[in-house]
């Protein structure tokens, strides 16, 4: 048909990156992300309610680098999608939409997010 | 001149006959999440790498048991909404659209109530 080559809009491909453009992207990831985090912590509760086998194998997995490593992105996912999140509430209020506004609460929600997970990583090692 | 009839103008529920509710409801999950979800970055880094018999103690905590009900609840519920949206954004196919909307509601729904149940049989 030829309506399948028709070029559509938009062509993520040809914009430069800006900061709006990438936290709105992310928001959505992390957001299907933690839709297989949500999977993980299921499991985790149905492991503990159920036996010590299976929550023997919960803390292998989670022990292991593979694991921590997804821990880690989970806390991150988590706490970006909620900085973002408190940035659309704003936005859903009318404030907020000034170019350089939205510029630097983009900027505010990426390295917050991070800064928040590393703390809470470092922490964490700490402790354990 | 609008086609519309009155009785549809007056309810507002527009062409997909339920207005701004999928919409509201994303917020009022997500205000409800703001609280639970430092709750639980705070739970989560202090008890998840802890021994079973650790965890069945913490969230036996009438306190902790409801929060993680709460949590579950209102995070499942914003999940289907915005995995909603990702689907009625990228999948076209008519076919592949009804099946995997149904998906995304039979799994969380699923999801929620296996979780939850996990929760209330440690707790109980």
């Amino acid at each position: 048909m030829a309506q399948a080559k028709r070029p559509v809009s938009p062509h993520l491909q040809v914009y430069r990156w800006s900061v709006t453009m990438a936290s709105s992207i992310l928001h959505r990831a992390t957001g299907v992300a933690l839709g297989a985090g949500t999977l993980l912590l299921a499991w985790w509760l149905l492991a503990a309610a159920t036996s010590d086998e299976a929550y023997a194998l919960v803390q292998l997995c989670m022990g292991s680098v593979l694991g921590q490593v997804v821990m880690l992105g989970f806390v991150w996912a988590l706490t970006y999608h909620l900085f973002n999140g408190l940035r659309h509430l704003v936005w859903d209020m009318g404030y907020g939409f000034e170019l350089k506004t939205a510029q630097i609460s983009g900027w505010v929600a990426l390295v917050g997010s991070g800064a928040v997970t590393l703390v809470l990583a470092f922490v964490c090692g700490g402790a354990s | 001149m609008s086609l519309r009839t009155p009785i549809s103008k007056v309810r507002g529920q527009g062409s997909a006959g339920s207005g701004t509710h999928h919409f509201w409801m994303q917020r009022v999950t997500a205000v409800a999440l703001i609280p639970l979800v430092i709750w639980f970055l705070y739970a989560l880094l202090s008890h998840m790498g802890g021994s079973r018999d650790e965890v069945i103690a913490w969230v036996s905590q009438p306190i902790v048991a409801v929060a993680f009900v709460l949590l579950l609840g209102a995070g499942l519920y914003h999940l289907k909404l915005g995995l909603q949206v990702v689907i009625e954004d990228y999948v076209h196919g008519e076919g592949m659209k009804l099946v995997s909307q149904l998906a995304v509601t039979l799994v969380t729904a699923a999801v929620g109530v296996a979780s939850v149940f996990a929760v209330l049989k440690i707790a109980l």
